[in-house]
């Protein structure tokens, strides 16, 4: 019951916020603003509630939803969930924060960002794949607007873009899952995840479907081909990637961040949650290929963000290869090794790794876009690393303060972003050392983008131009504080978030044939 | 008291011939009160037979001599067609607000069609059928010729010709039946339980298929479709595309596959692949999916742009029949359904919204008109229309989709692929059509003369359309209820085996 309030509160809230008009913005801007800690609060006490000692599903609630097709209302979260809905309830506000100096349209824009959060945690708490899917198709809409209404100006292609790519993956899933579902009469994760630990899932597709005519033997294989597309395009993986750079860098930044904060997150959840479980074996026999895909994903990325000038496509692309780190924990964990237990404990380390870095990667990125939201609206919307110089000497605090979100993108031990990338490079380099030595590249290059700009932005001679540069108000600091101090937090007690998922880790890891 | 429905809109009818003329809010008021008395009824119905299974509503002898009576009854089916007839007849008529020439006339044949419409779902003495069937072409094509635009008078001919093909393949087809099952009863189940040689069933079964199909848009007949819905007047694009098109495929699941189940059988030998009527018209539908989606890519008009999607949903529909398991044709008779309140909603916007006040239909001109910002609400009413259609999650066309699919997937694997295809074919045109329409690039904002505002009527009609494709995308159990034990009864016997 819970779960369902959290997802039915944003979207309240949307309604609300149409409801009362276009009548005064600061109040629009409060109200939705308000939403937002409504839903952060919800989720602490979900996680007051929680039992983290456990790894199954907890506040689950099932109601029959189409008896006739088998779909429920299927919720639930374990700490895998619960750590997603943490995220997902600390990047809105923060991305409402960047939106504050949005003027047009204040009721709507806000509206739909409160819709977007509303299919966010309805994506991480839905355990039905009807369900899920609908959530999942949905949260386009919003972003779609958000990107098209309110973008840079080459919006429209970008909205299309993203749009019509995840779109495609997302027909290229339900086609799969239907067969899936035809074959096995069950739309539920759990289910299905357990008869694919049985071994009898992908047999019993096989058996049903192979006696249609024009029916290609590997049918099992272009089902899963089918599931991974439609998560591979959302998180992305190279070389469905290229809708991202032009979708974060033309949305406005308040977007960005949810885009990049929490939604990318979706497509790495649904590896956790339907690839690994259901389509393990599969997932096992090209584990090479897709171990290339990471690689190149990782690696391709950090040099494409040496190439940028714009600092928000910077930052998508090493967003991109944050998240090719998440992937390669995740395949290092899917590794079919015989049964030797002795790589467990590494299979655990990359998983916490994994989950740590969806975490911290959000938090991380999502304050990172917030300080280009400032700086877009000190210096007119300009946003080149060339177009600054030596800003540390006016706005010390400010360079400050995002020089510690860099440092954390980076991976500085004593930041967050440190602890999430170690765990999945210790965790797989013993399972998979060749992806795993090529992808330390990856973190070299993205060093060196960092310190570039830092360098470029904040470091030599101030120019003129920037001399009425106006450092954080008292107001901006006090209200970056949180992100900060969490990041410093995490950094030196990742303990705080291990403890969540640990469990579910556990069990998960455990659940996968090794 | 489902008779009524026929009754009261024919009598509908004539008052609005009798009513004095100019009198034009009268003639409004008095449509909307038939509209919404067959609507009342329809949902009473739909309302109180939960179970689905066939009622008789009326039976009287007509002509004795022939066996031929005026049997009206009804199904889970025949129910949720009514239902649809009855909220597209209401809304059509807040969408006809604003018409102010020959009104009396307009509103009479509007409401012959109807009154028709309801006919053919309700009758189960296919003599009856068939006379309503074909009566419904007289309306629409006066609609069209009198209130039309664009190349009114081609359309309405081509629409005119068309439906009279297709009738007179269907008639030959009753014909014949009739007579070899002895000329005794014209009854729907009296002719279903003949048993027909399978020989006679292969050739009648696509005969009369076919009849019912043209009308359903199958692709390659289905050129009278767009160019029909474009040239029609917005009240009757709604109806077209929204129930008549459901005429065609309702007689084809109604009588073309319950009267000759058989000849659906494989013919015993392979032709291209395909070894069954079956086969034949399953592609021809996946064809129709593909196709008009594609084309309704490349379209410059907006309307066309719907015109051609509503060749693309049917073609989900036809599909699904052919699917011959209970999943694919319930989500079939769902898609009817959907499609029938999107379409109406669809060509509602474009038709009434749109060009009433913008007096164009070109995607380039309505782009910098900046419409998003000058009627928001015809905007609004679009993205969600359009998310509806090309099959969002939370939305009618999901639940019919995806039932399609699953029943494609079991009957015909390789064309669900295809199907898929033309699922994201459809978010392009959808969202091409969106953009170039509503959200382009605005032009000069000093040149252009202010839009009138979206009148209440309008606004009325719009919501009672989304309203009802989210009631049956979130419990789509409201009609799979009834529709289940309709499929499951005698009458479909024929229709039910092998992987059902």
């Amino acid at each position: 019951m819970m779960l369902t309030i959290l997802t039915a509160l944003p979207v309240v809230g949307a309604i609300f916020l149409l409801a009362i008009g276009d009548r005064s913005k600061p109040l629009t801007r409060a109200v939705a603003l308000a939403f937002a800690f409504a839903s952060l609060l919800l989720v602490l006490i979900l996680w007051h509630g929680f039992d983290s000692s456990l790894g199954t599903m907890q506040f689950e609630q099932r109601l029959a939803w189409v008896p006739a097709l088998n779909i429920e209302y299927h919720v639930g979260i374990d700490g895998l969930g619960l750590l997603m809905l943490l995220l997902s309830a600390i990047v809105v506000p923060i991305g409402m924060a960047a939106s504050w100096k949005i003027e047009e349209r204040v009721p709507l824009y806000f509206a739909l960002m409160l819709l977007l959060q509303a299919c966010l945690f309805g994506t991480f708490t839905a355990l039905n794949f009807v369900h899920w899917f609908s959530f999942w198709e949905l949260s386009l809409i919003p972003a779609f607007f958000l990107i098209k209404l309110w973008g840079g100006p080459k919006r429209t292609p970008a909205a299309t873009q993203f749009l019509v790519y995840t779109m495609v993956g997302g027909v290229a899933m339900l086609l799969s899952f239907l067969a899936i579902y035809l074959v096995t009469g069950k739309f539920d994760f759990i289910d299905l995840a357990q008869l694919a630990q049985s071994g009898h899932l992908m047999s019993n597709v096989v058996a049903s479907l192979s006696m249609h005519r024009f029916m290609p033997s590997n049918i099992a294989m272009i089902l899963f081909a089918g599931a991974f597309l439609g998560l591979a395009v959302k998180v992305p993986l190279f070389p469905f990637h290229t809708w991202l750079p032009d979708a974060y860098s033309e949305a406005p930044t308040g977007t960005t961040i949810l885009l990049t904060g929490a939604m990318s997150k979706m497509g790495v959840y649904g590896f956790l949650r339907i690839l690994l479980p259901i389509f393990g074996p599969q997932v096992q026999a090209v584990l090479t290929p897709l171990l290339w895909l990471t690689v190149a994903t990782i690696v391709f990325s950090a040099y494409a963000a040496l190439a940028q000038k714009d600092l928000k496509r910077i930052f998508a692309y090493s967003s991109i290869n944050h998240l090719g780190y998440c992937m390669l924990g995740i395949f290092a964990v899917a590794k079919y090794t015989g049964g030797d237990i002795s790589l467990l404990t590494q299979k655990f380390a990359a998983m916490d790794g994994v989950l740590l870095q969806m975490f911290n990667h959000g938090l991380t990125a999502a304050t990172i876009f917030w300080f280009i939201a400032m700086l877009e609206n000190r210096s007119g919307g300009q946003r080149g690393i060339n177009d600054f110089c030596g800003l540390r000497a006016v706005a010390p605090v400010f360079a400050g303060l995002m020089g510690i979100a860099l440092f954390s993108s980076l991976g500085l031990p004593g930041l967050n972003g440190f602890v999430g990338e170690f765990l999945i490079f210790k965790g797989a380099f013993p399972l998979v050392t060749w992806a795993t030595s090529i992808s330390v590249i990856g973190l070299l290059v993205t060093a060196i983008v960092i310190l570039g700009i830092i360098q470029r932005v904040f470091s030599g001679p101030l120019h003129e131009r920037w001399s009425g540069f106006p450092d954080l108000t008292l107001a901006e600091q006090l209200s970056l504080a949180p992100a900060i101090a969490l990041m410093f937090v995490l950094g030196l007690y990742p303990q705080l978030v291990i403890g969540v998922f640990n469990s579910t880790v556990i069990q998960f890891v455990q659940h996968l044939n090794f | 008291m489902l008779a009524w429905t026929i009754y009261i809109s024919f009598l509908g009818a004539l008052l609005q011939l009798l009513l004095p003329k100019g009198n034009n809010t009268l003639a409004r008021a008095l449509a909307l009160v038939t509209a919404l008395a067959g609507l009342a009824i329809a949902a009473t119905a739909f309302l109180t037979h939960r179970t689905g299974e066939l009622i008789t509503v009326t039976n009287y002898a007509w002509i004795p001599s022939l066996g031929i009576n005026f049997h009206l009854a009804a199904d889970g089916i025949s129910l949720c067609l009514i239902l649809l007839t009855g909220i597209v007849a209401l809304t059509g008529v807040l969408f006809s607000w604003n018409i102010d020439r020959r009104t009396n006339e307009f509103f009479a044949f509007y409401l012959l069609l109807i009154g028709c419409v309801y006919g053919v779902f309700l009758s189960y003495d296919l003599f009856l059928l068939f006379v309503f069937y074909e009566i419904v072409i007289i309306p629409k094509y006066f609609l069209i010729t009198l209130w039309g635009s664009t190349r009114k008078d081609y359309g309405a001919m081509k629409l005119a010709l068309y439906s009279f093909i297709g009738s007179a393949m269907v008639l030959v087809g009753l014909i014949a039946a009739y007579v070899v099952a002895g000329g005794k009863s014209m009854a729907l189940n009296d002719l279903a339980n003949y048993a027909f040689s399978v020989h006679f069933q292969m050739w009648e079964f696509p005969l009369v298929f076919v009849g019912f199909a043209i009308l359903a848009g199958l692709w390659p007949f289905h050129t009278w479709a767009p160019t029909g819905h474009v040239a029609a007047p917005t009240a009757a694009s709604m109806l077209l595309a929204g129930v008549v098109m459901k005429l065609g495929a309702y007689g084809c699941l109604r009588v073309a596959m319950t009267l000759f189940p058989h000849g659906l059988d494989p013919w015993g030998f392979s032709l291209l692949g395909l070894s069954s009527w079956r086969d034949v018209f399953a592609l021809l539908a996946v064809i129709g999916i593909v196709y008009g989606a594609l084309v309704a890519m490349v379209q410059k008009d907006f309307k066309f742009v719907i015109g051609y999607s509503s060749v693309s949903h049917m073609g989900f529909i036809l599909l699904g029949l052919m699917t011959l398991n209970q999943i694919g044709i319930s989500g079939a008779i769902i898609q009817m359904f959907s499609h029938g309140i999107l379409a109406g909603l669809l060509f509602a916007v474009v038709g009434r919204m749109v060009y009433d006040r913008t007096h164009t239909r070109e995607l380039v001109l309505l782009g910098p008109m900046n419409l998003n910002k000058a009627i928001p609400f015809a905007a609004l009413t679009f993205v969600v229309a359009g998310m509806a259609g090309m099959g969002l999650p939370g939305f009618s066309g999901f639940v019919a989709e995806l039932m399609i699919l699953i029943g494609s997937w079991r009957a015909f694997p390789i064309f669900a692929i295809f199907v898929g295809t033309g699922i994201v074919i459809g978010v392009v045109y959808v969202w091409r059509a969106m953009q170039k329409a509503f959200f382009a690039e605005p032009g000069d904002a000093s040149t252009q003369e202010p839009l009138p505002p979206i009148t209440i009527p309008e606004r009325l009609g719009a919501i009672i359309l989304i309203c009802t494709s989210v009631a049956i995308g979130l419990y789509p159990q409201m009609l799979l209820k009834i529709i289940t034990p309709a499929l499951n009864s005698p009458l479909f016997d024929g229709v039910r085996k092998g992987g059902w």
